[in-house]
């Protein structure tokens, strides 16, 4: 089903979150927001969640850590224990001095390629992947929001463009995205 | 907006609006080289290509085609290799220690830096891969299941934690680099009208739209990052400094080696982001992003650390004397006046006294005294692995053993073929990749921008006429830029 969508164009980003804030002050829902830097504070006005993904990173790194514990403690200690420079390896507690450094170095690359895959595969981008910004110039110095008819339903499309202009808007678009 | 005290130096010097900084950045990236970039990167590549040519040879014949004999079995290629790892620390340290710091003048150098990091990394980590003699064996030094029965690698060996420590920090390094790299290749790609730069950007900039949300976690997977990535970098140098401290020669068998390591590193490294940076401020004409300022700043991180260096020094003389054990003391005695005399006073004048002019602000602020000293500096701090190195080994116990290194020319061909290679990946660099940060630089151009710190921006004409109505209610640092 074709859905409307309205793209209103700032050439500023504090003027684009003075004029979320009124907006969804008056109800209105703010689908997105496209800009070519992060604009510090429009997550609360828009309703964007803060993102989970540091809990991931510590998972992953928990992952990293047990890895490291269980594979050294398997090929040193169980699988061939080596009697190094008079220090054999009885139990892991014994060399586990020796072992922290790869413990350590371990649990920093599962946690940080674990977030960096999670954080790609979340966002969509991928090698290939098209781009889905609405106007080439918002990686450049232009911001957009979108409005999707669907979420607003109490307002006709008339009103949301004269609320819109009231924004210092400086170019609205609008697209049916099916 | 939040603004900085009036009293700092802006970080972006003069008027600049968010289309400038594109503009600025992406306009050596769009037009022709100039030929001075062909020259240099002739000149780099012609250098790098011989010393592929001796490391085929070297590989072809083995690596007793090195200076080195049955007393000095490790020379230039461990301080070849420590050398690179200590100017690849710099650019992480930027990125992730200034980012937790939040200084945002890092905002400037940091992918210059990282992008130097992990070129320097390549270059170290191709040392102890030759030094193999068989590079196709290399795998060995992971822990995979093999056809030898329960071989397992030596988890107790620093040479092992080394291999764990320089891969991890190499891939950590270039995904922090390339997470950031995402948004500003994405700039690129909508700007690039040629079609097939547009497809290469297009693809190297995986779709990246700009949304709200993956801005939100773009900051957060930079701060977390960050966080990993500190400790990291401390970390990597240790590991590196334990191949010799937790050995039992005198001269290597010391504790103070892991933070005199690490700042050592420091230091080094950024005096290699100064040698390039001046050069690449001036060629693609970004002074008003990387200015005096910002050197000065890196000055003072050069005269901390290397004053560390310089107290390390000093620490290692006096415990070698004050232990009591006379072949620790002779291994310093002898380092400071036996035939190796002049590595080590080259080492202490470059390393301890030149770094200590960067008092006086005059000197620290002086781009021409800077260039100098950032070269003086990354000679001494290849005398300090060498002296090290060699000067702690060419003495054995038995004084029959006693020995001299002497370089081949191939040991020569090696380590100014891997600065050409350098060089190639640099100068590439420079060429196809946005240099600064450029979605980074433009958050902080409200904030630290000299028009808008002096109040010469003009004022928005939505605000001019409604007032700033959004005064005071974005003063939000606890985010992470």
């Amino acid at each position: 089903m074709a859905e409307k969508v309205i793209y209103a164009m700032y050439d500023d980003d504090d003027v684009l979150k003075d004029g979320a804030k009124k907006l969804v002050a008056k109800g209105v829902k703010v689908a997105d927001v496209f800009s070519p830097f992060p604009i510090h504070g429009i997550d609360p006005i828009i309703g964007v969640k803060h993102t989970r993904l540091g809990i991931m990173a510590f998972l992953y790194g928990l992952t990293g850590t047990a890895l490291a514990t269980l594979g050294m403690n398997y090929f040193m200690i169980h699988d061939w224990p080596m009697n190094i420079g008079g220090k054999p390896s009885m139990t892991y507690l014994d060399n586990v001095l020796a072992f922290i450094p790869i413990t350590f170095e371990f649990t920093v690359l599962c946690a940080a390629h674990g977030m960096a895959i999670t954080y790609l595969l979340l966002n969509k981008t991928l090698p290939g992947m098209p781009a889905t910004n609405p106007d080439p110039r918002t990686t450049d110095d232009k911001f957009v929001m979108e409005l999707r008819l669907s979420d607003n339903g109490q307002f006709s499309e008339g009103e949301l463009m004269t609320m819109l202009n009231e924004t210092g808007v400086i170019e609205i678009d609008q697209k049916d995205i099916h | 907006m939040h603004k900085e005290a009036a009293i700092r130096e802006p970080l972006i010097l003069g008027h600049k609006t968010y289309h400038e900084i594109t503009e600025d950045v992406c306009k050596p990236i769009e037009d022709k080289a100039p030929r001075m970039w062909y020259i240099l990167f002739g000149i780099a590549l012609v250098i790098g290509l011989y010393g592929v040519g001796c490391i085929f040879y070297l590989l072809g014949t083995g690596i007793g085609v090195w200076g080195l004999n049955k007393t000095i079995g490790w020379a230039w290629d461990i301080t070849n290799f420590v050398w690179w790892v200590g100017i690849g620390h710099a650019g992480t340290l930027i990125s992730a220690v200034l980012l937790l710091f939040r200084q945002k003048w890092r905002m400037a150098i940091n992918r210059s830096a990282e992008a130097m990091t992990i070129f320097a990394v390549f270059m170290a980590g191709l040392f102890p891969l030759i030094h193999m003699g068989r590079l196709w064996v290399g795998y060995w030094t992971l822990p995979l299941p093999n056809h030898f029965g329960s071989l397992w690698v030596n988890f107790n060996s620093p040479l092992l934690w080394d291999v764990f420590a320089i891969s991890t920090y190499l891939s950590v390094s270039l995904v922090f680099w390339y997470i950031g790299l995402i948004p500003d290749f994405a700039t690129i790609r909508d700007r690039v009208k040629k079609p097939i730069p547009k497809k290469m950007y297009s693809i190297l900039s995986f779709g990246w739209s700009g949304r709200a949300k993956h801005w939100n976690r773009f900051e957060l997977v930079s701060l977390v990052l960050a966080g990993v990535a500190t400790p990291l970098v401390f970390s990597v140098h240790s590991i590196v400094s334990f191949d010799f401290a937790t050995s039992v020669i005198p001269g290597w068998h010391t504790t103070i080696f892991p933070p005199y390591f690490v700042a050592g590193a420091v230091f080094s490294g950024f005096a290699m982001v100064q040698t390039l940076l001046l050069v690449m401020r001036k060629a693609m004409k970004l002074e008003a992003y990387i200015h005096t300022k910002h050197v000065e700043y890196m000055n003072i991180v050069i005269m901390v650390t290397g004053s560390i260096v310089g107290t390390a020094y000093i620490t290692e003389l006096f415990i070698s004397w004050y232990s009591g054990v006379e072949y620790e003391a002779y291994a310093f005695f002898n380092r400071a006046t036996g035939p190796y005399w002049w590595a080590y006073w080259a080492m202490m004048t470059c390393n301890v006294v030149s770094p200590q002019l960067m008092w006086f602000k005059k000197l620290r602020r002086s781009l021409l005294f800077t260039f100098i000293i950032s070269i003086v500096v990354n000679i001494g701090m290849w005398f300090e692995r060498y002296v090290i190195i060699v000067t702690s080994i060419h003495r054995d116990y038995l004084p029959s053993s006693w020995s001299m290194h002497y370089p081949s020319h191939i040991d020569l061909g090696v380590y100014v073929g891997t600065i050409g290679l350098f060089f190639v990946f640099f100068l590439l660099f420079a060429r196809f990749f946005p240099v600064l940060a450029l979605n980074e630089l433009k958050t902080i151009l409200k904030s630290s921008g000299e028009s808008y710190k002096n109040d010469t921006a003009p004022v928005h004409p939505y605000f001019a006429k409604n007032g700033h109505g959004s005064h005071g209610h974005d003063d939000h640092d606890t985010h992470n830029h």
